[in-house]
């Protein structure tokens, strides 16, 4: 049993099959790529996960509890942090605030009407927001605006972010997109690293060849909503179901 | 029956003016992306393009009549308006009487030009800014229009009848074996409402200038990249909204006679109308006109009113609340319009 | 002491002597000189601005924060104005009751409107929230005040009649709203030299109550609360997707709200036992707005400045008239000065609203941080004449941590 268990999700948007019968097992403490090429179904699949939608048919199951219906909030409580394609974080607050607010996510819960102590007062995060900062290589930056990070900063960040909660599974999609090389090869020694440092899973969605074997332990081939095959990424490399769905894209 | 059908058709001239200020609002919206609260101004305007006509009109010199005495036994000073004097005394009479149809020739550029100044002048600057800063801007800029309209026309309301041929009612009920008397002058502006709905509408199904509109509207980036100016249409667009509320107004001035606040009260109507329509969409903000402007007219009759005192007042606003709150997109919005 | 750090200790601290003072401040021309017309240092005009003051913090700690653009805080204000009222036709005098119940009522009705409105957001909650405005203006105006259920007295407004019960209304008591005894009308005007100072009963009582609210506001800007709202603001979707559910933290930032619009509706009241529908007319909402967006929406300060600003204005704006426009401009040339006046008529007297809109554009055009964003400019100039080759300082202040 993995995980995350994904059985017979169907995704149907009017005549389009975007899912098709999709199964899926991720085990822990492994990360999990699932490549494909566009209109695969990729971002669909992911946001079946996280709650953004919700499949016709079948079952996702993170740890034994059913996510469908819920909302990414309760999802995100469940423990599965998302990490989006462009960063998504707070661009009016600064890098500490950014990194307090999943911190107060993870100790008092969805909401909690704390109004009358300060931020000042609340060591505990501070001191955890802060240790999380340290661990991104980030803490020298923690009074920057956050939206004037540069587009590694903020991806790292984000990534922050999402471990600052501990989550049990961590979804990162298409975390270099639109990144410079320097900027991409950064990205992947940090998620290395946090591969190797922490108890995580990883499941990732990628385009980038490149950053798909320098991590994925399982590979998920992803073609008209329908996963192909599933394997090591030694034995995907030179599958020719996959070479096939590449070359008739580009074809 | 005829009960219900006169209540019909007397939501029909109300629900014209609000299907009307929706479809410019929702041009506007829908096109530029902009919340226009100045478009009640805009309507106000154009009422007080007809009362301006008209003064203008009745501009008169004196004379002094020798022939016929006041009762003081002095002579009998004569004011002649000058178009009497230069076209004659009926044709001159006539110009005066048909004033307020008259003020549409007139309202046409003055309107166009008041949206031109307003887009390129000030929305202009707003495409890329919050919508709370569209909203507040555009509510500053009315605010100034109808304090500059008060100021120069006071603040009661200002009598603007329609020609004497139009004047008076008619009974309508009787090509169906009916009775039903209703004011000619309101079937007049449902006509006109109709006919202006259908000019829009036909032009934007029809020619290319509609088409690159219509795309724009569901898709502006795209639009963009073919190269095609788009923010040059929607300037043009915007003058046309503005024309639309104006001469929306025009007409509007003998059913109410215009105050310099009647653009504020239309507009928050209008937007609820808008909204319960669906944003975005223009038949939407049409039908929604209608059939809200025919609700609270059946909510204005004795029964209704007796029943629950002061329902007219409000059903607008119940109806807006439970549609959102069933109907989050409205009648007939689109999705992924205005839903972040 | 209080909770807070220095800097907002001494913010805390200078609101409180402006307020404390402002009978000295506000009345700085001697009573007989020509310019003790730019007095602002009587009563009723001293209340208005706490009361205002009030009324625009509490919308700030919504829009300011949240984002969340109401154009229906009027109706808060108005039900508040109205359970006041209610509390001295049926118990007494006494405000402290009034005030309680005012907040509270004020505080039920926004959470139901809230509750509905909050489903949407953006421009559909601005909307929204203009509809159930109107709805309660037009419920107050007719629907509320018919012979069998007269709750609030319609056109002419609702105020305390000699047949009301008034149960809890004693023998000595003031028949005016007081405070124990104390009525709210009653002042000492202190008089030095040529000038005249008013210390009235009331304005003391609200500058009081505004403090209290300002202080509030202050811990609730810098809690963890007003972090998730300021995040709120920033990007709805990472909250969800950070484990936080935003609808609650947005309801009870607009239940806040609306209970200090309630809270100023009351006060209003307290002051003038009269509660009428026209408190309650959306322009009246666009008011708090443009206070709020004049002053600085998000800043601490700001709407304190903006209420007052244009509590102050209004007031002198409204009493320019020709004579007195001739009176300044006297030393012209008579073409000249007729000129003059002529130009600047429209803009006095009656025309104080055309002012008022041209100034809330030029605002939201130039200047989107409003008085406390243009002072922060002005003073960074300042500094970088000052500091000409040295080091450039910026404008912006050191965020709020």
């Amino acid at each position: 049993m993995g995980i995350l268990e994904v059985k017979g999700v169907n995704k149907r948007f009017g005549g389009l099959q975007a899912l098709g019968d999709v199964n899926l097992s991720v085990a822990e403490n492994t990360v999990h790529a699932i490549i494909g090429p566009n209109g695969a179904g990729k971002s669909t699949l992911l946001n079946c996960l996280v709650g953004k939608l919700i499949p016709d048919t079948g079952s996702v199951m993170f740890d034994g509890q059913s996510v469908l219906g819920r909302a990414p909030y309760e999802i995100n409580q469940m423990g599965i942090s998302r990490v989006f394609q462009t960063p998504e974080i707070f661009g009016d607050l600064t890098v500490m605030e950014n990194m307090m607010i999943p911190c107060f996510a993870k100790r008092d819960g969805a909401f909690e009407l704390n109004a009358m102590p300060s931020v000042g007062s609340q060591k505990d995060i501070i001191e955890r927001a802060e240790s999380v900062l340290e661990d991104m290589n980030m803490a020298d930056k923690r009074h920057m605006h956050s939206a004037s990070l540069s587009r590694g900063d903020k991806r790292r960040l984000e990534i922050g972010m999402c471990l600052s909660q501990e989550p049990r599974l961590l979804l990162l999609d298409e975390p270099t997109a639109g990144m410079a090389r320097a900027d991409t090869n950064n990205t992947i020694d940090l998620l290395k690293q946090i591969k190797d440092e922490r108890d995580i899973t990883i499941a990732i969605i990628e385009h980038d060849m490149h950053v798909v074997f320098s991590l994925a332990e399982r590979i998920t081939v992803l073609a008209q909503g329908t996963p192909l095959v599933e394997d090591t990424p030694e034995n995907i490399k030179g599958h020719p179901k996959v070479r096939e769905a590449y070359l008739g894209e580009s074809a | 029956m005829d009960a219900i059908l006169l209540q019909i058709l007397n939501g029909l001239d109300k629900g014209s003016a609000y299907a009307l200020i929706a479809l410019g609002l929702t041009l506007i919206f829908g096109t530029l992306g902009v919340v226009n609260f100045a478009h009640g101004a805009l309507f106000m305007i154009g009422a007080f393009c007809a009362v301006t006509l008209q003064r203008v009109l009745n501009l008169s010199f004196e004379t002094i009549d020798e022939t016929q005495k006041d009762f003081l036994g002095n002579p009998l000073k004569v004011k002649t308006p000058y178009v009497e004097a230069w076209f004659g005394p009926e044709a001159g009479a006539w110009i005066i009487d048909w004033a307020v149809p008259l003020a549409l020739v007139i309202a046409i550029p003055i309107m166009l030009l008041v949206g031109y100044v307003m887009e390129r002048g000030l929305i202009k600057h707003f495409y890329k800014r919050p919508h709370a800063d569209q909203i507040l801007v555009t509510f500053g800029l009315a605010i100034v229009m109808q304090e500059i309209v008060k100021y120069f026309f006071g603040a009661n309301p200002i009598q603007t009848p329609p020609p004497d041929a139009l004047n008076g009612v008619a009974n309508v009920g009787m090509l169906i074996g009916m009775d039903i008397v209703y004011p000619v002058w309101r079937i007049v502006y449902f006509c006109f409402a109709t006919l202006i709905i259908g000019g829009i509408f036909a032009f934007l199904q029809f020619t290319t200038f509609g088409m690159v509109v219509r795309a724009g509207m569901a898709d502006r980036e795209t639009v963009g990249l073919l190269g095609i100016n788009i923010d040059r249409r929607f300037t043009i667009m915007f003058g046309i909204a503005a024309a639309v509320a104006g001469l929306a107004g025009v007409m509007y001035g003998p059913i109410n006679p215009p105050n310099y606040h009647m653009g504020m009260d239309f507009l928050v109507l209008s937007f609820v109308v808008v909204v319960v329509g669906g944003m975005g969409s223009l038949p939407g903000a049409v039908l929604a006109g209608f059939l809200l402007g025919i609700l609270e007219s059946f909510a204005s009759t004795t029964w209704a009113t007796t029943t629950i005192p002061g329902i007219n007042q409000i059903i607008i606003y119940l109806v807006a609340i439970i549609v959102l709150l069933t109907r989050p997109r409205g009648l007939m919005g689109r999705k992924g319009v205005m839903e972040e | 002491m209080f909770g807070l750090d220095k800097k907002d200790k001494s913010l805390l601290a200078i609101v409180a002597i402006l307020t404390l003072l402002a009978p000295f401040i506000l009345n700085p021309f001697p009573t007989d000189s020509a310019m003790a017309q730019f007095n602002a240092g009587y009563p009723d005009l001293m209340q208005r601005f706490v009361i205002f003051g009030i009324f625009a913090v509490g919308f700030n700690i919504l829009f300011g924060l949240t984002g969340y653009l109401s154009f229906g805080h009027a109706a808060f204000l108005g039900v508040g104005s109205y359970s006041a009222v209610w509390m001295f036709k049926l118990l007494s005098y006494n405000i402290i009751p009034a005030i309680i119940l005012a907040v509270i009522i004020a505080g039920l009705f926004s959470l139901l409107i809230g509750f509905v409105s909050l489903r949407r957001s953006g421009i559909y909650f601005s909307i929204l929230t203009l509809a159930f405005a109107q709805m309660s203006f037009a419920l107050a105006y007719s629907v509320l005040s018919n012979p069998k259920f007269n709750l609030t007295n319609g056109e002419t407004g609702l105020q305390v009649y000699n047949d009301d019960p008034q149960i809890l209304q004693g023998a000595n008591a003031p028949d005016l709203p007081h405070l124990f005894g104390l009525s709210m009308r009653s002042t000492y005007t202190m008089e030095i030299g040529p000038w005249a100072f008013d210390f009235n009963a009331g304005y003391y009582v609200c500058a009081v109550i505004m403090m209290v609210a300002f202080y509030l506001a202050i811990r609730i800007f810098r809690s963890p609360f007003g972090m998730m709202l300021r995040a709120v603001k920033s990007n709805q979707q990472r909250m969800n997707y950070t484990g936080l559910n935003t609808r609650p933290y947005t309801l009870a930032a607009f239940v806040i709200s609306g209970m200090y619009a309630g809270l100023a509706g009351g006060l209003m009241a307290a002051m003038d036992p009269l509660a009428g529908a026209e408190r309650m007319q959306w322009t009246a909402s666009g008011e708090v707005v443009l206070m709020t967006i004049l002053g600085g929406a998000g800043t601490l300060i700001g709407p304190v400045l903006g209420a007052g600003f244009i509590k102050y204005f209004e007031n002198i704006f409204s009493k320019i008239n020709d004579n007195v426009l001739h009176g300044w401009f006297a030393f012209l040339p008579d073409g000249l000065e007729d000129f003059v006046v002529t130009i600047i008529h429209p803009f006095v007297g009656k025309g104080w609203h055309l002012t008022l809109g041209l100034m809330f554009m030029m605002v939201v055009i130039f200047l989107p941080g409003g008085l406390v964003e243009g002072g922060q400019r002005l003073a960074a100039w300042v500094r970088g004449k000052r500091n000409k080759g040295k080091d450039k300082t910026t404008g912006k202040t050191e965020p709020a941590e």
